[in-house]
C-alpha cells in the first residue's frame, strides 16, 4: 500500500553538493566514531575521546576552509532551504573553533571529576552539528531542526553533574524553559506558514510586505517567532533559566551555553529577520529595541549584585546578548541593513573570545580557589601574575576597554545605530553608553579583587594550570588582543552583502 | 593639507618602544627586582632618545605642518586609519611625556611604593606611556580614541593597588568619570563622521582623518555642531577635570602614589586640554562659538572653586590636587577665548603645569616618606629641618603661584590678557567679566600657596618630629627617616626646575613652536 502512494508522488532526488556539506558530514562520521571508540577503549584511555573529538572539530574546519576559497558564489541546496554562503561559513567555522576551545577548557575537568567522557564529547559534538547546521538554514523547517538538535543534547550537559542537586536544577530549568520557548516559536511558524504557504524564508519574504493585506495575524507570527529565540538568546523578560542554568552546569558546559547556543540562537533570529520577515520591520523593529533595552539594563543592574562569579558572567552575558540585539533594533532603518549585521557577526566573534577566554581563568583559577565566590579570587595578581594579568585582560575586553577586542565590537554596535540615525537610534546608543559604563562596575569589581585585595586564607600557593587548558587561554587571549588591535581582520566578516539584499526596497 | 613625510618611522617607533621593555619584563622573574629596575628605565632612556632625535628632526620653520606624517591602512571598513603626525602644538607634550616618565624611573629606582612588586609597577607606567604619547602623535579621531583608553587602565591600577588608605574607592571613581566621558566621546566621534560624510563635497573620501575633518567640519550645519560639541565637551571635561566634573581628581590624587600622581598631574590632565584645542575646536568651529562663553564660565568658576578648596585642605597633596582644578581653569579659559594668544597660554601653561605641578606632586611624596604624614598642621620648620627639600617647596610655590620669571606666569598671564579682547563674535563684555575674576584668582592662588609654604616651611619643627636635635638615636617615631634630598631625588628633579627656569625667563622658546600650529587650527576664526 505504501508502495502505491509513494508511486503517486513524482518523487525526484535532489542533487547533492557534498562538498557543501562536508563539514557536517565529517562532524556526523565523527560522533559515530566517538561512541564506537568509547565502546572499546577501557576506563583508563577515556581520554583519547577528548583529543578525537578535538580532531574532528579541526577537520571539519578544513572543508569550511576550502569551501571559503572555492569560490565566491554562495552554493544552494535543496531548492535554496539550506545555503552556504559567506555568512555561513564564518559562522560555522566560529561554532567549530568555539567548539574546540571548550572541548579543551573541558578536558580536565570532566576527566577529574570522573564524568562520562564519551558520552560527553558525543553530546558536545551533536550540539556543535546542530550549530553548524544553523549557519546554512533558510527554511522554518531546518531551522527548528537545527535548533532542536543543538538544544537537546544541551539540556543533558547542563545536567551533567548527576550527583548534584544544582546541576539537575540547571538541567530540568534549562530543559522546561527551552521547551517551552520551542514551543511558543513552532506556534509562531506554524502562523507563518498558514499566512505566506510555504516554510521557505525567501518565499515567506517575498510575501510578507507592507503592501499586503498585512494583519494581525501576521505580526502575531513574527511576535512568536522572535519571543521564542528570546527564550534562547536569554534576552530580559525571557532571561530567568540563565543565572542558575549557567550556575548549576559545569563551568565547561556554562561557556558553551553562553557562547556557542547563544550564538546559535543570534544566528536564527538574523537569519529569519533578515531573510524572512524584513518587511515587516515595523512590527519587529520597536519589539527588538525594547528587548535590547531592558536586557542591557537589567543585565547589568543584576550583575552588579552578584557575588558569584559564574552567576556574575551570566548576567554579564545577558547584558552583552542586549548589546548584540541593539543594532538588530534598528537594522531595518536608513542604510543601518548591513553595519547592523556586521555588528551582531562581530560581536558574536569578539564575544566568543573573550567570554571562552574568562570562562578558561575562572576555571583555571578555581583550581587553586576551590570556590566560585568573586571574593575568593583574591589577591589572585599575587600569587599567580599570569592567571590575574589574563582575567584582566579578559575582563577589560568585556568591558570594552581598548585596544582589546571588546571595544570594537561595542563600537561596531554604536556605529550601525548611529548610521540609522533617527530618534529611535539615538535613545537605544545613549542607553548602550550609559550601561557600558554601568558594566564596569562589575568587571572593575572583580579586577579589584584580583588586584588591590589580600589572598583570603592567606592561600600563596597556585596549583598548576593543565596544557589543554594553558592551550585554551593561549588561543583566546591572543585572539582577543588580536581582534583588538587589528579590527580589520575581523570586520571583515562582517561584510556580507548576500543576506542584507532583502531590504532593498 | 600639506604634510611632510620624512622619516615617518619616528613616531612610531617612539610610541610603541616602551612596550618592547614591557615584553622583555615579562621574561625577568618578579623577584629580580634590580634588574626590572635596570630595563625599565633603559627602555624609558631610550624612548626619550627616540624623543631628542625627533626634536632635533623637526623642522621648526615649518610647525604648522603635521611632519613625521604617516597614514597606513588599519580599519578598512570603518574608514579608520592608522594616521599620525605631529606639528608644534603636540611636539612639546610629546616630549614632556617622555622626560617625565624618565624622571619617574629614575624616582622609582629607591621609591617603590608598597606593596613593591616593581616588575608590575614599572610595566604598568611603561604601558602608561605608550598611550600617552600616541594620543599626542594620533591624526585619527578613533586611533586618539584607542590611546586615550589606554591609559585608563594602568593608572586605574596604579592608584588602586600602590595607593594610600582609600585608594579602592578613588581609583573606581576616576575610571568610572574618565569611562563615561568617553562612551559619550566615542558617540559624539562617530555621530560627526556620518555628519561630515553627508556634506562632503565630491571626491572626498570620509574618514576619521583628524585634518580632513578640521577642513570639513565647517560645513555642518550649526545645531550638529552644537549637540556634537556637547559630547565632545563632556569627555574631554572630565579629563581636563572642569568643574563640575572635577570631583575625581582630588580623591585620584591623593590616594595615588608619587609617581602616579605626577604623571596624572603633568601628562594625563593635557589629554583633556590637548582634546579641545586639537579636536573639538578646530573641527566644530560653530559649535565652539557657541559654547566659549559656558566654557569661559566653568572656567573661571573652577579657578576660583579650586583656590577656596585650597584654602580649605588641611592635606598638603589635596591643595596641590585642588590647585591643579584652578591651573586648568586658566589654561581652559585661555583656550575659551578661541584667539591665538589664548591658544598659546593654554598650551604653555599646559607645560608649566606638568613641571611645576608635576614637581609638587614629588615633594609632596617625599614628605609623606620622611615626616609620614601630609597633614599641614603637623608640619612645620621645613627649612631648618630639611632646608634643601623645604627651599624646593617654595620655589616651586612661587612657580605654582604665577611669579613673572618663573614657568607658570606665561600660562596665566597671557589668558587673562586673551580674555581681555576674545574672538570675533563672542561677547566681549562677558570675556572681560571672566578676565577680572581669573586676576582675582591670581591673588587667591598667591595666598594659599604661599599659606602652604608658610605652614610647612617657616617655624620651628613640630615637637613631634624634632625630638632629640640631631643623631643621638633616642629620636621619635620617623626621625630616622628625616633626612634632606637624597641622590636620586636630585637626579629626578633638577630637569624640572632647570626647564621652570629656562621657560620662565625665555618663553618664546615654546611659544615660537605654538604659534604657528595654533594659527593653523584657529584658521575658522580669522585668526
Amino acid at each position: 500500500m505504501l508502495a502505491s502512494i509513494l508511486a503517486q508522488v513524482p518523487w525526484q532526488a535532489p542533487t547533492i553538493d557534498y562538498h557543501a556539506i562536508a563539514p557536517e558530514i565529517v562532524l556526523a562520521a565523527g560522533i559515530c566514531l566517538i561512541i564506537l571508540v568509547d565502546l572499546f577503549v577501557s576506563e583508563s584511555k577515556k581520554w583519547i575521546t577528548a583529543s578525537l573529538t578535538g580532531f574532528v572539530l579541526l577537520g571539519a574546519l578544513i572543508p569550511v576552509l576550502t569551501l571559503a576559497v572555492s569560490d565566491p558564489d554562495a552554493r544552494s541546496l535543496f531548492d535554496g532551504r539550506y545555503v552556504i554562503d559567506e555568512y555561513a561559513l564564518t559562522l560555522k567555522a566560529l561554532f567549530l573553533i568555539a567548539g574546540y576551545v571548550v572541548v579543551l577548557l573541558s578536558q580536565n575537568h570532566v576527566e577529574e571529576g570522573d564524568y562520562y567522557q564519551g558520552e560527553y564529547y558525543t553530546l558536545l559534538l551533536t550540539s556543535l552539528t546542530g550549530m553548524v547546521m544553523m549557519g546554512s538554514s533558510r527554511d522554518l523547517v531546518s531551522i527548528f531542526v537545527a535548533l532542536e538538535f543543538l538544544s537537546i543534547p544541551a539540556y543533558m550537559l547542563a545536567a551533567w553533574r548527576k550527583r548534584d542537586r544544582k546541576s539537575n536544577e540547571a538541567g530540568v530549568k534549562y530543559y522546561l524553559l527551552g521547551v517551552f520557548a520551542s514551543a511558543v516559536m513552532l506556534y509562531g511558524m506554524s502562523l507563518l506558514y498558514g499566512v505566506t504557504g510555504s516554510t521557505l524564508l525567501s518565499e515567506i519574504g517575498r510575501q510578507i510586505t507592507v503592501e499586503g493585506d498585512f494583519g494581525g495575524v501576521h505580526a502575531l507570527a513574527i511576535v512568536f517567532v522572535v519571543v521564542g529565540f528570546a527564550f534562547k538568546v536569554s534576552a530580559v523578560p525571557f532571561h530567568t533559566w540563565a543565572p542558575d542554568t549557567y550556575e548549576g552546569a559545569p563551568t565547561p558546559v556554562t561557556a558553551f551555553l553562553s557562547v556557542a547556543s547563544k550564538a546559535a540562537g543570534f544566528v536564527a533570529l538574523v537569519t529569519i529577520l533578515y531573510v524572512g520577515v524584513p518587511q515587516a520591520k515595523d512590527v519587529w523593529q520597536p519589539f527588538l529595541w525594547v528587548l535590547a533595552a531592558l536586557t542591557m539594563t537589567v543585565g547589568n543592574l543584576l550583575a552588579l549584585r552578584q557575588s558569584n562569579i559564574v552567576r556574575m558572567l551570566a548576567y554579564s552575558s545577558i547584558s552583552q546578548g542586549g548589546f548584540i540585539l541593539m543594532p538588530l533594533a534598528v537594522a531595518g532603518t536608513g542604510d543601518a541593513a548591513g553595519p547592523a549585521l556586521q555588528a551582531v557577526v562581530v560581536y558574536l566573534l569578539v564575544y566568543a573570545a573573550m567570554n571562552l577566554g574568562m570562562f578558561a581563568v575562572v576555571i583555571a583559577a578555581s583550581r587553586t580557589t576551590r570556590s566560585g565566590e568573586i571574593s575568593s579570587f583574591g589577591g589572585l595578581f599575587s600569587y599567580a601574575p599570569g592567571l590575574g594579568v589574563l582575567m584582566t585582560i579578559f575582563l577589560a575586553s568585556l568591558a570594552g576597554i581598548p585596544p582589546l577586542g571588546g571595544w570594537i565590537a561595542k563600537f561596531a554596535a554604536f556605529r550601525a545605530v548611529l548610521e540609522a540615525g533617527n530618534g529611535w537610534a539615538y535613545g537605544i546608543a545613549v542607553i548602550g553608553a550609559i550601561n557600558s559604563v554601568i558594566a564596569f562596575g562589575y568587571y572593575g569589581n572583580v579586577m579589584r579583587e584580583v588586584w588591590m585585595k589580600p589572598a583570603p586564607n592567606g592561600e600563596t600557593r597556585a596549583v598548576a594550570t593543565p596544557t589543554s587548558l594553558v592551550a585554551a587561554l593561549t588561543i583566546t587571549a591572543a585572539a582577543t588582543l588580536l581582534l583588538g588591535v587589528l579590527p580589520g581582520t575581523v570586520l571583515r566578516f562582517g561584510d556580507l552583502a548576500d543576506l542584507v539584499g532583502a531590504f532593498g526596497r | 593639507m600639506e604634510v611632510l613625510r620624512d622619516q615617518n618611522w619616528l613616531l612610531t617607533v617612539g610610541t610603541f618602544l616602551p612596550l618592547v621593555g614591557v615584553v622583555v619584563m615579562l621574561f625577568i622573574p618578579k623577584s629580580d627586582e634590580q634588574s626590572h629596575k635596570s630595563v625599565a628605565l633603559i627602555t624609558a632612556l631610550a624612548t626619550l632618545a627616540i624623543g631628542i632625535y625627533t626634536l632635533t628632526q623637526f623642522d621648526f620653520d615649518q610647525a604648522d605642518k603635521l611632519q613625521f606624517f604617516a597614514d597606513a591602512e588599519w580599519i578598512k571598513v570603518i574608514s579608520s586609519n592608522y594616521t599620525i603626525g605631529l606639528d608644534g602644538m603636540s611636539l612639546p607634550l610629546y616630549i614632556l611625556s617622555m622626560i617625565v616618565t624618565v624622571l619617574v624611573m629614575i624616582y622609582s629606582w629607591d621609591h617603590i611604593p608598597s606593596p613593591g612588586n616593581p616588575k608590575a609597577f614599572l610595566s604598568l607606567m611603561l604601558i602608561l606611556q605608550t598611550g600617552m604619547a600616541g594620543t599626542f602623535i594620533a591624526q585619527d579621531l578613533i586611533l586618539f580614541f584607542v590611546f586615550f583608553e589606554v591609559v585608563l587602565l594602568p593608572m586605574y591600577f596604579m592608584i588602586g593597588v600602590w595607593g594610600g588608605e582609600q585608594r579602592q574607592y578613588a581609583s573606581l571613581k576616576f575610571f568610572l568619570y574618565t569611562m563615561f566621558g568617553s562612551a559619550l566621546m566615542l558617540v559624539a566621534f562617530i555621530a560627526l563622521f556620518f555628519k561630515v560624510r553627508g556634506a562632503l563635497p565630491e571626491g572626498v573620501e570620509p574618514s576619521f582623518s583628524i585634518p580632513m575633518l578640521a577642513e570639513y567640519g565647517g560645513l555642518l550645519g550649526r545645531s550638529a555642531q552644537i549637540w556634537i560639541f556637547a559630547g565632545m565637551f563632556v569627555g574631554f571635561a572630565v579629563k581636563v577635570p572642569m568643574f563640575p566634573f572635577h570631583t575625581w581628581l582630588p580623591d585620584a590624587h591623593t590616594q595615588a602614589p608619587t609617581q602616579g600622581s605626577v604623571i596624572l598631574a603633568a601628562i594625563l590632565l593635557k589629554l583633556g586640554t590637548y582634546g579641545f584645542v586639537r579636536i573639538a575646536i578646530p573641527i566644530l568651529p560653530e559649535g565652539a562659538r557657541e559654547w566659549a562663553p559656558w566654557i569661559g564660565l566653568l572656567s573661571v568658576i573652577g579657578i576660583i572653586y579650586g583656590a577656596f578648596g585650597c584654602l580649605a585642605q588641611n592635606d598638603m597633596k589635596r591643595l596641590i590636587a585642588f590647585s591643579s582644578v584652578a591651573h586648568m581653569g586658566f589654561v581652559m579659559l585661555g583656550i575659551s577665548t578661541l584667539t591665538p594668544m589664548g591658544f598659546n597660554a593654554a598650551l604653555f601653561g599646559m607645560v608649566a603645569h606638568g613641571l611645576i605641578t608635576g614637581m609638587l606632586f614629588f615633594i609632596a611624596g617625599s614628605v609623606k616618606e620622611r615626616y609620614h604624614t601630609l597633614e599641614i598642621a603637623r608640619l612645620g620648620g621645613m627649612l631648618k629641618q630639611l632646608p634643601k627639600l623645604g627651599w624646593i617647596l617654595g620655589f616651586c610655590a612661587m612657580a605654582s603661584l604665577g611669579l613673572p620669571g618663573l614657568a607658570g606666569f606665561w600660562g596665566e598671564f597671557p589668558a587673562i590678557l586673551a580674555a581681555y579682547s576674545p574672538a570675533p563674535g563672542l561677547s566681549e563684555e562677558v570675556f572681560r567679566v571672566f578676565m577680572v575674576i581669573a586676576a582675582l584668582g591670581t591673588v587667591f592662588a598667591a595666598a594659599y600657596l604661599l599659606w602652604l609654604f608658610q605652614r610647612t616651611a617657616f617655624g620651628e619643627p613640630k615637637p613631634e618630629f624634632s625630638g632629640g636635635h640631631g643623631h643621638d638615636g633616642h629620636g621619635h617615631d620617623g626621625h630616622d627617616d628625616l633626612h634632606d634630598v637624597n641622590t636620586y631625588e636630585w637626579i629626578a628633579w633638577t630637569p624640572f626646575l632647570i626647564a621652570i627656569v629656562v621657560f620662565g625667563v625665555y618663553p618664546q622658546l615654546m611659544f615660537k613652536i605654538f604659534d604657528p600650529a595654533v594659527s593653523v587650527a584657529l584658521k575658522a576664526f580669522g585668526g
